[in-house]
């Protein structure tokens, strides 16, 4: 069965992203629905089904019932690692196109700044093989391993810190709103060897929200619905650093989960006029160029490096939100962030920021130490 | 013949100039420096590792017992020699036995196992000590960690016994009792005057005498010693030329290693000796044991794994006390994260984790780790052979990680790709941040990761190799 044009986007919306000291989980996730409602026109009570992604704010899919106070309907907590919004959404897609329900809510959210842990903590649950490894960690051995083959350094890095940071001043909900340069990208206090602070991307509290429903039904809730196209989810092993074959320049899941969209969408890279993609570190950005096929494998560093991914750079933009890297990540908030994020510019309403003429968009989240992948295509026609 | 089969020794890359501990404390520093065991080292890991280099390539099914001996052992009630024994991965049909809580019981084990050894039979012998002089004491500049193993057996000896001797008495030098956290001397000279000249003395003069021979008959001896000015001491009299005669004790750069002590510088004394030399080693605590070996030619042709002199040289110095106050956890952090783990699955995993098992699938022949029941490769699913895994390999990338919470930052992670396959995800240990660099051969060594649940957790870690 493919999900081509059987489900559409018909509301969308996103908290204040950012260290939300002063607001709750709760507090989030009712800032969030209320936007997607209200961008829907629609009422909570026509919401026939739900579904929320969260990391580890939350349990079962009371972390949404009690907020929204919608009781009495089938809700479902997804938890995918960082890949848990999108996984969401893309649920509650294939429920929809099942024919199983009309009008359904995908939320995500996480509440991280709460715990005063240093980003997301040590990861492992063995008591010693792997242990003491961090989320930055797995990704700082790719960006060694990719320094080594391809024979670049930090500076291609900055260039992606650059360019989302850039972005994310034109958009008041980004957590960051603030330049920064190469100088302070590359000295920027070390936080795994070569991934400097302002490689990382922030902890991040925040919520969103869509609201998606039957493509026959769309255009009696809006007359712009956003189709989507495909969306491909793909599952790589959890422990890459112990897989013999493991290259560590790319990660496979996002490869498959995009082959999995495009060929859903029938279409490629080449059909796609803007991407959100999961920037968690700067060098995931350059592999996820490469993965997502708007670039050979080994160029990534030069698509950014040219200009290439910027929002008007004369190629598909990267981030026009700013990503991971300036609106933040709230982990199960991110992949229906970048849903909220595409339907913006293909409703022609993301501001300063607004990718001319975008028909296309693809959003791309990623999981664990790159073994879960998520992409999602989404159009205006 | 029963005598020494093999010799491993194992001195950690720390350094402590004794200088910084003085300055610490605004007080007379006694000179030189301290070996220093790591915050994941400890008396267990200093003895395995020379345990590791001394088993060299033999057969480990062949050794019958394995005697560890130390006065800080990592438990108070459980054995440190059956994991010695689980990390060497020996027959489970073996006499594994702990000797503690007497100086002298490095060398206390070295003479039960040249009484026990029989035909064909292997028996190891390791010490280990990271002892605690009180902080501001005069011992805290004193000790100094290492590990030192003895293979002994009566087939290819390359020194074998000539006699032991013993004396047995009990007196108060130094002592450390169940509620005390560190040892605690008599002050002044009175435990050099009336126990260690005289046990030293009597042990080593005792020896000679049942063995029919003079101290000039002597090429070498290892004696233990608290420093090198009380083994002067002890020797004055006996008839020995400290300088040709006597192994210096290491004590200006490792300082007084305990139970191991006598078994570093036995180390240290076999690396440089000729075939025919007649050597002794001697322990001191409670009273003293001793032992003659006459070396065979078969020294000739022994190849150490380390050497003492070499390990001496290669070190890395700690500039700071307070580093070494976390190490040896005189200063805890208020709040850490705990961290987790359970014998449940120590156990479970235990073939993976000590001994380094990995997987080897029969259909695709790729070495894997852990042991997948399906093969991580090609989905073979009938099960992988259980296969050694080598602990020598290359560093196929890593990073410095500031953020996990160490007593000693940057933690390394490191994915390493083993010499004859498979690929293991580790920590690099003994080697500064801005060494790491990708493709540099590794050799694994066995570490203590951390104490969640109030345990020694032990798994391999990664250092350069040499």
């Amino acid at each position: 069965m493919n999900i081509r044009d059987k489900v559409a986007v018909i509301g969308a919306g996103c908290s204040k992203f950012g260290e939300n000291y002063d607001k709750s989980a709760e507090d989030m996730i009712v800032e969030a629905a209320l936007d997607a409602y209200t961008d829907a026109r629609i009422d909570p009570s026509q919401i026939q089904a739900a579904w929320v992604g969260t990391l580890s704010s939350a349990s079962a899919g009371n972390a949404l019932a009690d907020p929204l106070k919608l009781f009495n309907i089938p809700i479902t907590r997804v938890e995918n690692y960082c890949a848990s919004g999108m996984d969401a959404f893309r649920n509650a897609c294939m429920a929809v196109a099942s024919g199983m329900y009309d009008v359904v809510l995908a939320l995500g959210f996480e509440k991280l700044r709460d715990s005063g842990q240093r980003g997301l903590g040590t990861f492992g649950s063995h008591p010693v093989v792997g242990y003491g490894t961090t989320a930055p960690s797995l990704f700082a051995m790719a960006a060694n391993r990719y320094f080594e083959t391809y024979g670049i350094d930090k500076t291609s890095l900055a260039k992606v810190a650059i360019k989302n940071h850039h972005n994310g001043t034109m958009i008041p909900k980004a957590h960051f709103r603030m330049e920064v340069s190469e100088d302070q990208v590359v000295n920027a206090p070390l936080i795994c060897s070569p991934l400097g602070l302002l490689d990382c991307c922030p902890t991040t509290d925040g919520a969103a929200a869509v609201i998606i429903c039957k493509e026959e039904l769309a255009r009696s809730f809006r007359p712009d619905p956003v189709k989507v196209k495909g969306v491909g989810l793909s599952v790589t092993s959890g422990e890459p650093y112990m897989k013999p074959s493991f290259a560590y320049t790319g990660f496979p899941a996002t490869a498959q989960a995009a082959q999995s969209a495009y060929e859903q969408a029938g279409m490629t890279a080449k059909d796609i006029d803007l991407v959100e993609c999961h920037d968690c570190f700067t060098i995931t950005e350059i592999l996820n160029y490469e993965d997502l096929g708007l670039c050979e494998k080994g160029e990534g560093w030069r698509y950014v490096a040219e200009g290439r991914a910027d929002i008007d750079g004369g190629a598909v933009p990267v981030n026009p939100s700013g990503g991971l890297k300036s609106f933040g990540h709230p982990i199960g908030a991110t992949g229906i962030r970048m849903i909220y994020e595409v339907s913006q510019h293909l409703w022609e309403k993301a501001g300063d920021r607004q990718v001319k003429d975008a028909e296309v968009g693809l959003a791309h989240n990623l999981g664990g130490p790159g073994s879960v992948g998520c992409v999602t295509i989404l159009a205006n026609s | 013949m029963v005598g020494i089969v093999s010799y491993g020794s194992y001195i950690p890359s720390y350094r402590l100039p004794r200088d910084v501990i003085a300055k610490e404390w605004d007080a007379p520093s006694l000179g030189g420096e301290r070996a220093l065991a790591s915050f994941d080292e400890d008396s267990l890991t200093l003895a395995m590792n020379a345990s590791i280099d001394a088993l060299g390539d033999r057969n480990p099914k062949e050794v019958a017992g394995i005697f560890f001996a130390s006065t800080t052992s990592p438990y108070r009630e459980k054995q440190a020699a059956a994991t010695v024994a689980t990390v060497l991965d020996t027959a489970k049909e073996l006499r594994s036995m702990d000797f503690t809580d007497s100086l002298r019981a490095g060398t206390s084990a070295l003479l039960t196992a040249l009484d026990l050894a029989k035909a064909r039979e292997l028996l190891l012998v390791c010490a280990g000590d990271a002892r605690m002089g009180e902080p501001d004491t005069l011992q805290e500049q004193n000790y100094g960690d290492a590990g030192g193993a003895l293979v002994i057996g009566s087939e290819d000896v390359i020194a074998e016994l000539v006699g032991t001797y013993t004396v047995s008495q009990e007196f108060l030098g130094t002592w450390r009792t169940e509620e005390q956290d560190y040892l605690k001397s008599f002050p002044g000279g009175f435990e050099n005057k009336f126990g260690y000249n005289r046990f030293i003395a009597e042990t080593v003069q005792g020896l000679l005498q049942k063995c029919h021979l003079e101290a000039q008959d002597i090429a070498n001896a290892a004696i233990a010693a608290p420093s090198q000015k009380a083994l002067r001491g002890a020797l004055r009299g006996l008839g020995f030329d400290m300088k040709s005669q006597v192994q210096e004790t290491f004590w200006n750069t490792v300082g007084d290693a305990g139970t191991a002590q006598p078994l570093v510088l036995l180390a240290a004394v076999l690396e440089r000796a000729q075939p025919g030399d007649l050597i002794l080693v001697a322990g001191y605590g409670d009273g003293g044991d001793a032992a003659l070996f006459r070396v065979t030619d078969g020294i000739a042709s022994f190849q150490v794994a380390r050497s003492v002199y070499s390990q001496i040289e290669v070190k890395r110095t700690l500039q700071s006390y307070g580093k070494y106050a976390r190490f040896r956890k005189l200063i805890r952090k208020d709040y850490t994260t705990e961290d987790e783990s359970t014998p449940v699955v120590l156990l479970r995993d235990q073939k993976q984790i000590l001994p380094l098992y990995g997987g080897k699938c029969p259909a695709c022949g790729v070495v894997q780790f852990p042991i997948h029941r399906i093969c991580t490769e090609c989905g073979h699913r009938d099960g992988l052979e259980e296969i050694k895994l080598s602990r020598r390999g290359r560093l196929f990338t890593f990073t410095n990680d500031y953020l996990t919470e160490t007593p000693d930052p940057p933690t390394t992670h490191a994915v390493v790709d083993l010499e004859g396959g498979g690929r293991v995800f580790v920590q690099l240990t003994d080697c500064e941040a801005d060494r790491v660099e990708i493709g540099m051969p590794l050799e694994l060594t066995f570490r203590k990761y951390h104490e969640g649940y109030g345990i020694k957790n032990y798994f391999w870690k990664a250092r350069p190799a040499e």
